[in-house]
């Protein structure tokens, strides 16, 4: 029953007779500070699938964008270090590539999407020549064609007038409109594999709704596996096929969506479904998970989360929780995963 | 919830409108930036009044003008009968006792090179009358106590804590000189998830110990309902609906009401495909040209040509509730 | 709501705040960069011999530097035991002068730097957090002067004050007449980026006088750039007085300036390069050391690194 997270064992993996397109496995991420090493990521393990969504949910702090980040490649090295772990894609681990095959996968086979727009827009290109530039250095186009091309992705997000907004700048367009060029950069190259960290975050809740449409179209369209960065368990809950909740580097609960919003099976996870205010329900009190996110300096002893938890015993003081299987594609990082499951400890 | 006796904000016709000039010498208007254009509510002892609206709605602009810290155009702003918005110096200063505010960022809002004492005590050195000097300190610790902060964290400076901490300070500021009305904008939107709900506890623990009234800012719908005693929500610059939360929430019926609610994510995977979605298409126009008639016309899918030449005007109408839309129908998009 | 009545509420976060044991403010944090910066520590070290040499001189020289110890006998002699750095022209104490004359550079460096931040500091922070006309009218007037070449303008200035009033207090006039437009400058940008935050805001809504917003909440938090730019403007007015004594309308005789002895000896150089090259140096030293200062400070209180 206690399973160390490996790959093959792991519930977030254990998806059957399909190869996953993308696998973390056993991750660590170390930051050297002034005040010490900072162990950002702490043996994380996940896979997607083709057409499938993970959501990966967390605050902030929890390692959830330093995932990515290392998935992507643009973690600054120093002060940032992989001690441990592999990325695979197709089979192949990434950390162990060349620089030049590694960039041939990553932003064509693999792109992202960040949160804030603006600044991810180079301010004084038009955002056709942004787009085209993907064709252009990746698929030696010409101008004229990577123009072309540029104007056909525009309208495949819905840029409205995209002929002729082609060569306008960043600043002119809306928030939703930016994160549309934004999108419509990273699916320039028919990626594989799109990770989205935050991309609604920055932008209204008529605009959020209209871009998460988007990228589930777009998603269904070419069968891309989806990781979707967040900390909005109303986002997750819309589009997500499974989950992996993190809190301090570590996976404390990986399921499939609804498993973990019908009963949740780490108390972190619990605590943040009990804490959130519903627009459906008039609520009474909300539930508050006491005291802070830890210090990644100073992590507490055992599960990290036993400062926080209604339900520590002694033990979690003491025992670092592995992440148990629960069922074929569940796991929980806590020693009465079964308790908070049946609702017996308290 | 509210008792209709005991208004103690009262805003009338509250216009901004802040120009648009061009030329440097000689300067002309050429248009105005109509931020806030039009709005009038009341707001009663110990109630909570949620306002919601997208980026450029006016709802920011609204709290500056509520704070004092923007002139209006015209309009009212009465506190207890007399109009801040006419008030100044000494009498302006005196007023500011009784309505204070709460920041969203909790990053910005405190001054790095203060301790957290000078901060929660900056209210008695400029109200000096509040508090004699020897008390102060001791009403600085009881201050943080109340919001949940440890007391001899006093010589600490801001950035020795964290986001929520931050945000009890800034709620400490805020209560310092007993204020009856507290100006929340967006006040837990910069703050993690699991610390938001604390920050929302305290805000309602604070208005049952103290009676307080507050006008809760915020883009997150759901924040809101949780608040809020009265929702109105405001689009380019005015007030399209109004009414109890459970009015707003459970039978909208503004267009724009139904489809923010619609876009609202529920944090509940059953019924995800079921659940009905009004997409809005497009931006919102641009506060410095906003359409004719009636300012949603250009997203709405009920628009007829009526709207585009008559405003409706925010009214009781089907519902029971103040709307203002000539075509309001009751219609529960979150199956509440 | 009567503080009277007011629960004992236990505090939610026992275990204090989530940083480690950093220094308390801001300004002490810098305090503790500069301490742990090597090349704040060879800086200030050189920096604070300069300034107890030109302090108490007497401390320092051997011979002294009255006409009395000067001896034509010994004119342009080498190193000796007596005379470490050698003689000049007309035999006096090439060492005992160079210690004379640093009271001259560090005392304008110091006294035109202090000026200028804050005069400059203060009308900066005037036009920035009043704006509109008063802002128009400062940055005007301080662009007028910024105009002017400096070099240049303070020859003009020194000459028209003419070689029977120059001194110390005209050339520092003359530099910081100048140079506090930049000052203004930094200043007023500064305080535009402090006025329009948060918290200046949330001054406002208690009801704080602009007196009050601006000396606790702007001014504590614009003045780094501007403290900063003052260190190194430092070094840069020491070597323009040595430049307006060389070229003969700063320091004059019998005063001692590092510029004018440099000036001195130019015409005898080949012969006796001794008297031109150690003032030479030790001008050198006290601008690197300044440079050095300037750079640590710069680095310790950039917000960007914060």
């Amino acid at each position: 029953m206690v399973t160390n997270p490996s790959i093959d064992t792991h519930p977030l993996s254990a998806e059957v007779g399909q190869e996953p397109l993308l696998a973390v496995d056993n991750l660590h991420v170390e930051f050297t500070t002034r005040q010490g090493v900072v162990r950002a990521v702490n043996g994380v393990s996940y896979t997607v699938h083709a057409g499938e969504s993970l959501a990966v949910l967390g605050e902030s702090g929890s390692g959830k964008s330093v995932t990515a980040q290392a998935i992507m490649g643009i973690l600054d090295m120093p002060p940032a270090r992989i001690p441990k772990g592999e990325i695979r894609f197709r089979g192949t681990d990434m950390l162990k590539l060349s620089d030049q095959a590694r960039s041939q996968i990553r932003g064509q086979r693999i792109a992202m999407v960040f949160q804030d727009a603006l600044s991810a827009l180079n301010p004084v290109f038009t955002v056709g020549w942004q787009i085209g530039e993907m064709f252009r250095v990746h698929r030696g186009m010409s101008k004229r064609d990577a123009q072309k091309k540029a104007i056909e992705l525009m309208e495949r997000v819905r840029i409205p007038a995209a002929r002729q907004r082609v060569n306008d700048y960043p600043h002119q367009f809306s928030g939703g409109m930016r994160q549309r060029i934004m999108i419509a950069m990273s699916i320039a190259l028919d990626p594989e594999v799109l990770i989205a960290d935050e991309p609604t975050t920055a932008l209204d809740v008529t605009v959020q709704a209209q871009i998460m449409e988007l990228l589930a179209e777009l998603q269904r369209e070419s069968n891309m596996g989806l990781i979707l960065i967040t900390h909005d368990l109303g986002v997750v809950a819309d589009v997500a096929d499974k989950i992996a909740v993190m809190y301090a580097g570590r996976i404390v609960e990986g399921a499939p969506v609804h498993d973990v919003y019908k009963n949740p099976a780490h108390p972190y996870s619990k605590g943040l479904l009990d804490s959130i205010p519903r627009v459906d329900q008039k609520g009474q009190e909300l539930y508050a998970i006491k005291g802070l996110p830890p210090n990644l300096l100073d992590m507490p002893s055992g599960c990290a989360f036993h400062p926080r938890c209604p339900y520590r015993r002694d033990n979690c003081v003491t025992d670092v929780p592995p992440l148990y299987e629960i069922s074929g594609t569940r796991g929980s990082a806590c020693h009465y995963y079964r308790e908070v499951l049946d609702g017996t400890l308290g | 919830m509210a008792p209709s006796g005991d208004r103690i904000l009262e805003v009338r016709d509250l216009v901004k409108h802040f120009p648009l000039t061009q030329g440097i010498v000689l300067k002309r208007q050429i248009g105005a930036i109509k931020a806030v254009d039009g709005v009038s509510f009341d707001l009663h002892r110990g109630e909570t009044l949620g306002v919601v609206g997208e980026s450029g709605c006016g709802k920011s602009t609204l709290a500056k003008l509520l704070m004092a810290l923007e002139r209006p155009t015209s309009g009212e702003v009465k506190i207890n009968g007399v109009d801040m918005a006419k008030a100044h110096g000494g009498e302006l200063k005196r007023m500011r006792r009784n309505i204070q505010m709460v920041m969203q960022d909790p990053y910005t809002s405190l001054n790095p090179r203060m301790t957290v004492g000078d901060i929660v005590g900056e209210p008695f050195e400029i109200h000096s009358e509040v508090a004699p000097k020897g008390d102060r300190r001791r009403k600085v610790q009881e201050l943080l106590e109340v919001v949940g902060l440890n007391p001899e964290h006093i010589n600490r400076y801001p950035h020795q804590f964290s986001g929520g901490q931050r945000q009890r300070i800034g709620i400490a500021r805020g209560l310092a000189l007993q204020p009856e009305i507290i100006i929340c904008d967006e006040p837990v939107s910069a703050l993690d998830v699991s610390i938001q709900a604390q920050v929302m506890n305290l805000l309602e623990r604070l208005q049952n110990e103290f009676n307080l009234a507050y006008i809760f800012i915020a883009h997150d719908l759901s924040v809101v309902r949780h608040i809020s005693d009265r929702v109105a929500v405001m689009y380019l610059g005015k007030i399209v609906e109004l009414g109890k939360d459970d009015a707003i929430y459970e039978r909208p019926s503004h267009p724009y009401t139904q489809a923010l609610l619609s876009a609202v994510p529920v944090p509940d995977p059953e019924g995800r495909e079921t659940r009905e979605r009004i997409i809005l298409q497009g931006d919102p126009p641009s506060p410095a040209d906003p359409p004719s008639g009636c300012r949603f016309r250009t997203r709405c899918w009920k628009a007829q040509d009526v709207c585009a030449e008559h405003e409706p005007l925010l009214e009781v109408r089907t519902g029971g509730h103040l709307s203002a839309c000539h075509f309001a129908e009751v219609h529960d998009v979150i199956g509440a | 709501m009567s503080n009277d009545t007011l629960p004992a509420t236990a505090p939610a976060q026992p275990t204090g705040p989530a940083k480690g044991k950093r220094p308390a403010s801001l300004w002490s944090d810098a305090w503790y960069d500069l301490r742990r910066n090597p090349v704040f520590i060879i800086g200030a070290a050189m920096i604070t011999l300069f300034i107890a040499v030109s302090a108490f001189p007497g401390l320092f020289d051997t011979v002294g530097v009255d006409s009395s110890t000067c001896d034509l006998a010994v004119a342009r002699k080498g190193i000796s035991p007596q005379h470490w750095f050698g003689t000049d022209n007309l035999g006096c104490d090439v060492y005992s002068r160079v210690i004379h004359g640093a009271r001259v550079s560090i005392i304008v460096g110091i006294v035109s730097a202090a000026v200028t931040g804050v005069v400059g500091g203060a009308l900066g922070l005037l036009a920035g957090f009043y704006g509109r006309w008063v802002d128009v009218l400062l940055s005007r007037v301080a662009e007028i002067f910024f105009a002017i070449p400096s070099i240049l303008g303070a020859l003009l200035i020194l000459a028209v004050i003419g070689r029977d009033n120059a001194g110390i207090t005209s050339v520092v006039f003359a530099l910081a007449l100048l140079a506090w437009p930049m000052i203004l400058r930094i200043m007023r940008a500064a305080v535009i980026t402090a006025k329009h935050q948060d918290y200046v805001m949330a001054a406002r809504a208690l009801g704080a006088g602009p007196g009050r917003i601006m000396l606790r909440h702007i001014l504590p938090n614009a003045v780094a750039p501007v403290i900063v730019v003052s260190t190194i403007n430092l070094g840069a007015f020491i070597a323009a007085e040595a430049a307006l004594s060389f070229l003969g309308v700063g320091i004059q005789s019998p005063q001692i300036s590092w510029g004018l002895m440099i000036a001195d000896a130019r015409n005898r150089f080949v012969e006796a390069p001794l008297p031109l090259l150690f003032p030479a140096l030790f001008l050198s030293l006290t601008i690197l050391s300044v440079v050095m200062l300037g750079d640590a400070v710069r680095d310790a209180l950039d917000p960007k690194l914060r």
